[in-house]
């Protein structure tokens, strides 16, 4: 009982002097999740556009196999951009293995699903006659699916938050493509991870406290947007 | 010429024929009501027309062009045309944005875009609205943002699709100023689809009746109201009093059609050219017939003396069911029932003229 007493202090102690080990490894992951979350999302959008606005053989199949993609375990994306890009994989030539490109590449896999099948309902949560409306008032395709989009710009947003938090929360696909390199590749949750396993408890829990204190945040934000 | 023109427009939503080989052409500045009960396509139609929808068969002429199934042309005739559904969309934008996107789809200058917006807010009374969001209005102004957006485009032809269906008298009567300053003003063809035959035949130059998927009749409102072409349609339109008959005599355009299955032979006298042994349906709009406490001093033909059976309250108006050898229904005001104290069982004579007596073909095939 003892020790998790003096972890957590000492863990507030690292939060409150804003230690620099864990400011250096907050914020990697911060940037990491962030630009893998940024750029999933740029291609999401519009790919999740696409698939609502067409009309095509096998869409609800392939709406299927994205929502099931949803729960894939994140040590099996690990895997399989491990195998990508190992030096005799076929993405090998880049070099990256154990960088936090590699990282940013991982995450953006596993929450691509996430991303697709969120912007998707989310359009689907738009009233079919809107794009009627935009369409009889004279958009064209292209300008009545933006439309849309906007009206259900919230609901699109809550899913990029959303695929943020998966991305930030996971342990597996960083661990394994990433490799928990001092100064290099350790974010909040392989540190947790590891740290623990050593028994250094308040490194642990001081960053266990940062990644709670985020998913209060996107909780709030969420939570904001559902509102509207 | 005409503007727009549909033929043999037929379509099916599944199993279900909604349409089934409709003819009809509007002419420029034409206001057509289309009117019909719920489910009769008018909807549809207005969509077909309105190139939201790919007919199953038939052609859509405008301006003499045939429109094509699919391509560019499409939107470009689109764009000629403006539809404001029953139920208003307005988008989670401002106002003014829900007004302007139409014609920012068009490429128009930001600078004209606000002297157009600023102009119809104001024709439509919501220039103080500019930037409330439009999901946090009433149904009424909903509606006025809706009828700015599409008249903001300056379209050739208007398409309405019950415009007043789901608002109060108030909204209704200024959407329904709207309309008919836009009609005159700017000589916009319209064609609005209404369940209320008032409003069409308030606003409308023309009205064609849809009945389960067919144009059964066009015709003005006279035409319409007056002289139903069939029982359906004289059923549509409030002809309460549909009976059946026989024309027993003819005397210059005078005819006496005996009611069947009456054995007094009791007899209407109507206008009518059909022959003598003709089957018949007489139709007496309920609005026609008057009721009085003696059947004297009128240059009435009809005059039946009669028994009140039921009386029933329709607002400033009362619809009075009486029997005289057969059954008809009169409307009348709330001061004559008062007046002549109208009950159930109440001695009355009822009497209408010859030429408020429709008479119309029966089809002996039916």
């Amino acid at each position: 009982m003892t020790e998790i007493w003096d972890g957590l202090t000492k863990a507030i102690e690292l939060l409150i002097s804003l230690d620099p080990e864990v400011m250096e490894i907050a914020g990697r992951s911060l940037t990491i999740s962030g630009t893998a979350c940024v750029l999933a999302s740029l291609i999401c959008i519009p790919l999740g556009s696409l698939i609502h606005f067409h009309h095509f053989r096998g869409k609800r199949a392939l709406i299927n196999i994205i929502q099931t993609l949803f729960t894939v375990p994140t040590v099996l994306v690990g895997l399989f951009v491990l195998v990508l890009f190992s030096r005799a994989g076929p993405l090998g030539f880049f070099g990256i293995l154990f960088t936090p490109p590699v990282m940013v590449v991982g995450q953006m896999i596993l929450i691509t699903p996430l991303l697709l099948g969120f912007t998707i309902s989310a359009l689907n949560g738009v009233s079919k006659e809107i794009a009627d409306t935009a369409t009889s008032l004279g958009a064209s395709g292209f300008q009545t699916a933006w439309l849309v989009l906007k009206e259900a710009r919230y609901a699109v947003l809550a899913a990029v938050i959303m695929g943020f938090a998966r991305a930030i929360s996971e342990v597996g696909c960083a661990l394994m493509v990433g490799g928990n390199i001092r100064g290099a590749t350790r974010v909040i949750t392989t540190v947790i991870s590891l740290e623990a396993s050593k028994g250094n408890l308040e490194l642990s829990i001081a960053l266990g406290i940062i990644l709670l204190f985020l998913a209060l945040i996107i909780n709030i934000v969420l939570n904001r947007l559902q509102q509207r | 010429m005409s503007l727009i023109q549909v033929a043999g427009l037929t379509h099916t939503y599944g199993e279900r024929e909604v349409l089934q080989d409709l003819n009809l052409s509007i002419g420029r500045g034409e206001v057509f009501a289309l009117i019909g009960p719920t489910g009769a396509g008018k909807t549809t139609l207005l969509r077909i027309i309105g190139l939201l929808e790919v007919p199953g068969a038939g052609e859509i002429y405008f301006d003499g062009k045939c429109i094509p199934r699919s391509g560019k042309q499409r939107l470009e005739i689109r764009r000629r045309m403006s539809f404001i559904h029953q139920k208003p969309q307005v988008f989670n934008l401002s106002v003014y944005d829900n007004v302007a996107c139409g014609l920012r789809w068009r490429g128009e200058k930001r600078n004209r875009i606000a002297e157009k917006v600023d102009h119809i807010l104001e024709m439509v009374g919501l220039e103080g609205y500019k930037n409330r969001n439009g999901r946090t209005l009433s149904g009424g102004e909903a509606q006025r943002v809706a009828l700015a957006r599409s008249l903001v485009l300056e379209p050739e032809v208007l398409l309405l699709d019950e415009p007043t269906a789901n608002l109060d008298p108030v909204s209704t009567a200024k959407i329904e100023q709207l309309i008919s300053y836009v009609a005159r003003q700017c000589n916009t063809t319209m064609i609005m689809a209404t369940h209320d035959m008032s409003q069409g035949q308030q606003l409308a130059d023309r009205i064609g009746v849809l009945l389960a998927g067919r144009l059964v009749q066009t015709g003005n409102a006279t035409d319409i109201f007056r002289l139903p072409q069939n029982e359906e349609v004289a059923n549509f339109v409030g002809m309460e009093n549909i009976i059946e008959g026989i024309i027993v005599a003819s005397n210059d355009g005078i005819a006496t059609v005996n009611i069947s299955g009456n054995p007094d032979g009791i007899g209407i006298q109507a206008i009518s050219s059909y022959p003598v042994g003709k089957e018949v349906y007489a139709c007496i709009r309920p609005e026609d017939i008057t009721l009085a406490l003696s059947g004297t001093q009128s240059s009435a033909r009809n005059s039946f003396q009669a028994k009140v059976t039921r009386v029933t309250t329709l607002g400033p108006l009362s619809r009075v069911e009486i029997n005289c050898g057969f059954r008809l229904i009169a409307l009348v005001t709330k001061i004559s029932v008062e007046e002549l104290n109208l009950q159930a069982g109440r001695e009355v004579y009822a009497t209408f003229k010859a030429t408020g007596v429709h008479i119309m073909e029966r089809d002996s095939s039916q």
